[in-house]
């Protein structure tokens, strides 16, 4: 990655506010995306994936806002942007799809109405060109008889035939990011594949690049070439997919990795229960003042509850934050 | 519809054989005359009031399935001739009031949800607190009071030629109470639709909040905007009862209150049939209505 990255998220904070108090919800989250490339974020529910995604296109609600850093896309802070600024890129030069495919539809629109809303928004189109548009656009994310699907409603269509209109929608105008939460989360395993493989497909023909949220770690191999690994507000490791598969850093994706079920395992070995990471991600409220994975981890000594580790560097664009990696 | 008619029916007759009084003790207490068993006796048999009560309703509902809900003992004329002649005046204010309260409640919640916690959120609740809970007929004449009596700007009471300068004391009366209810609703629907998935999906989209509104919020939280207005329409109905009496309005509500005094049992019945009929009227116009917004609805 030689090129000024696409996307680059500087020391990112994000707070709870309520009243006086405020919580520490994402703290000093740093990573960059470049432009074509596939970056997955992965963590447990709860770590601040999610929000952080939305953080990148001011769709934080109260009481969430950010607290400090910066976002440049394309060299422009999107943090200081002001709202017509930010509404011209979201949905054009930044989208996103959603993991529930059955809600994050308008129920009592079509389906080719809400995929047309986009060229009238953002191309000027009127709804006659919009509509034309919308078909086409059905058509690329491989949806049969498009030109009469589009006069369906949500509600008449399978989860994964809305995650496709999803991804419809998402790359109407071929925007530069796609930030995809949990895409295939709600769907089968056999749709999944399917949603998976359409989305790399229509990324790589047209150099979208993907910010990819998943606690799957199946789909971050399938689909990364990078990846963070969250925990608790804090971005803990930042490797190459094929060196955090092979060499996990941090105790934390040490875990992960070995909580993953390997098929026949149980048959060729003696019968050991599944490994699991012992504990809970801690509440907001309470999250420690050091390392806060320490209350969880088997490496933890004193000096992980003094201090947040600072990031060791493993190499270009690798890091992890921890006393005792390796 | 039918099943509904004829149980409302039956509660009506029940209920005025069980009640002390009978047409022809109002009657005579009316007329200060002497309680004479032989008169009594004499008008109970001409009103068929001597015959029991299964019999009475047996040939009432004879009569109901040809149409012809009787004649009123007080006047004498058939009752569906009397109900067509109040059920129009009725109506008028009903829908005057219905219309009062749309057109401001339902504009007053969206603008509370707009901006919730703010200063005119806060006001327009509290308004509205007040208008559910303030009497009716106290507003009524405090209205009548202020606008008739001490400004002199519009008449205090009667029908008057049938025009507006009559209907808008009465028909602003009534709407108080629909009208709060529906922007305190219309502020929980829009709160409710305002955290959907899709309105997040549509602000990822690039959308202004104008757009927001007006492509995805508005039909969204109509819907359960028109169950209020269908409710409310219907009791208005009940509601009419007190503001026709007040305002001497020449209403199906006047009509039944002067008829439940007297005990004029076919004038009761026939009045309050038309009610239940204009509770399933409105329902079902609410159903088709529910069927045009939304599509899982009439594919359904």
């Amino acid at each position: 990655m030689s090129a000024p990255p696409l996307l680059e998220v500087r020391n990112l904070h994000i707070d709870m506010r309520s009243g006086q108090e405020r919580l520490n919800v994402v703290e000093n989250v740093s990573f960059s995306i470049g432009a074509g490339e596939t970056f997955g974020l992965v963590g447990e529910s709860g770590c601040g994936k999610s929000i952080t995604a939305l953080s990148l296109i001011g769709l934080l609600n109260r009481p969430l806002a950010v607290g400090q850093g910066e976002i440049l896309f394309k060299g422009q802070n999107l943090l200081k942007m002001n709202g017509s600024e930010l509404r011209r890129l979201r949905g054009n030069r930044i989208s996103m799809i959603f993991q529930e495919p059955m809600t994050a539809l308008n129920p009592l629109a079509t389906v080719g109405r809400q995929i047309a809303e986009m060229f009238v928004l953002h191309q000027g189109s009127t709804w006659h060109e919009a509509e034309r548009k919308a078909i086409a656009a059905l058509a690329q994310v491989q949806v049969p008889a498009p030109d009469k699907r589009i006069k369906n409603y949500p509600h008449q269509m399978s989860g994964g035939m809305r995650q496709r209109v999803m991804i419809a929608i998402a790359l109407a105008c071929h925007p530069d990011l796609l930030i995809a939460d949990e895409p295939t989360t709600a769907l089968d395993v056999t749709v999944q594949a399917e949603i998976l493989k359409l989305m790399q497909e229509l990324c790589d023909q047209r150099g979208t690049s993907v910010l990819m949220i998943s606690h799957d770690l199946g789909v971050i191999a399938k689909m990364c070439q990078r990846v963070g690994i969250m925990y608790a507000g804090h971005l803990v490791e930042e490797r190459a997919v094929a060196d955090l598969f092979r060499r996990p850093a941090h105790p934390y994706t040490h875990g992960l990795l070995a909580s993953l079920p390997v098929l026949g395992q149980r048959k060729l070995n003696e019968r050991k229960p599944l490994q699991e990471i012992e504990g809970i991600v801690p509440s907001i409220a309470a999250f420690p003042t050091g390392c806060r994975f320490e209350p969880r981890c088997t490496r933890a000594s004193p000096i992980c509850r003094d201090a947040v580790p600072g990031p060791s560097v493993l190499g270009d664009y690798s890091f992890v934050r921890c006393y005792h990696h390796g | 519809m039918i099943p509904t008619i004829l149980a409302v029916s039956l509660l009506i007759f029940v209920i005025f054989s069980v009640i002390p009084g009978s047409f022809t003790s109002s009657l005579i207490a009316d007329g200060k005359g002497r309680n004479d068993p032989k008169v009594v006796e004499q008008m109970n048999k001409e009103f068929g009031l001597d015959k029991p009560v299964y019999q009475r309703f047996g040939s009432y509902v004879v009569n109901l399935v040809q149409l012809d809900l009787g004649q009123s003992f007080r006047t004498r004329q058939p009752v569906t001739h009397m109900l067509l002649e109040r059920a129009w005046p009725t109506m008028k204010l009903a829908i005057a009031a219905m219309t009062i309260a749309i057109l401001i409640g339902v504009p007053l919640g969206f603008v509370a949800a707009l901006k919730p916690g703010s200063l005119l959120d806060a006001a327009t609740m509290i308004a509205a607190v007040s208008g559910l809970s303030l009497p009716q007929f106290w507003l009524g004449l405090l209205a009548m009071y202020v606008f008739a009596l001490t400004l002199g700007w519009l008449p205090s009471f009667g029908y008057g030629d049938g025009g507006i300068r009559n209907l808008i004391l009465p028909a602003v009366t009534l709407s108080v109470a629909p009208l709060a209810l529906l922007a305190r609703t219309t502020r929980a629907a829009v709160l409710d639709v305002m955290s959907a998935d899709f309105i997040r999906t549509a602000r990822s989209k690039g959308m202004n909040a104008y757009r927001l509104v007006t492509w995805h919020l508005m039909r969204n939280a109509l819907v359960l905007i028109i169950t209020t207005v269908g409710l409310q329409f219907g009791s208005l109905m009940g509601q009419a009862v007190v503001i026709e009496k007040l305002f001497s309005w020449p209403g199906l509500g006047s009509l039944l209150v002067d008829s439940v005094s007297m005990r004029d049992i076919p004038v009761v019945q026939g009045a309050i049939l038309m009610i239940v009929l204009w509770f399933l009227i409105i329902n079902t116009v609410v159903d088709v209505l529910y069927a045009v917004i939304d599509p899982r609805i009439s594919h359904g």
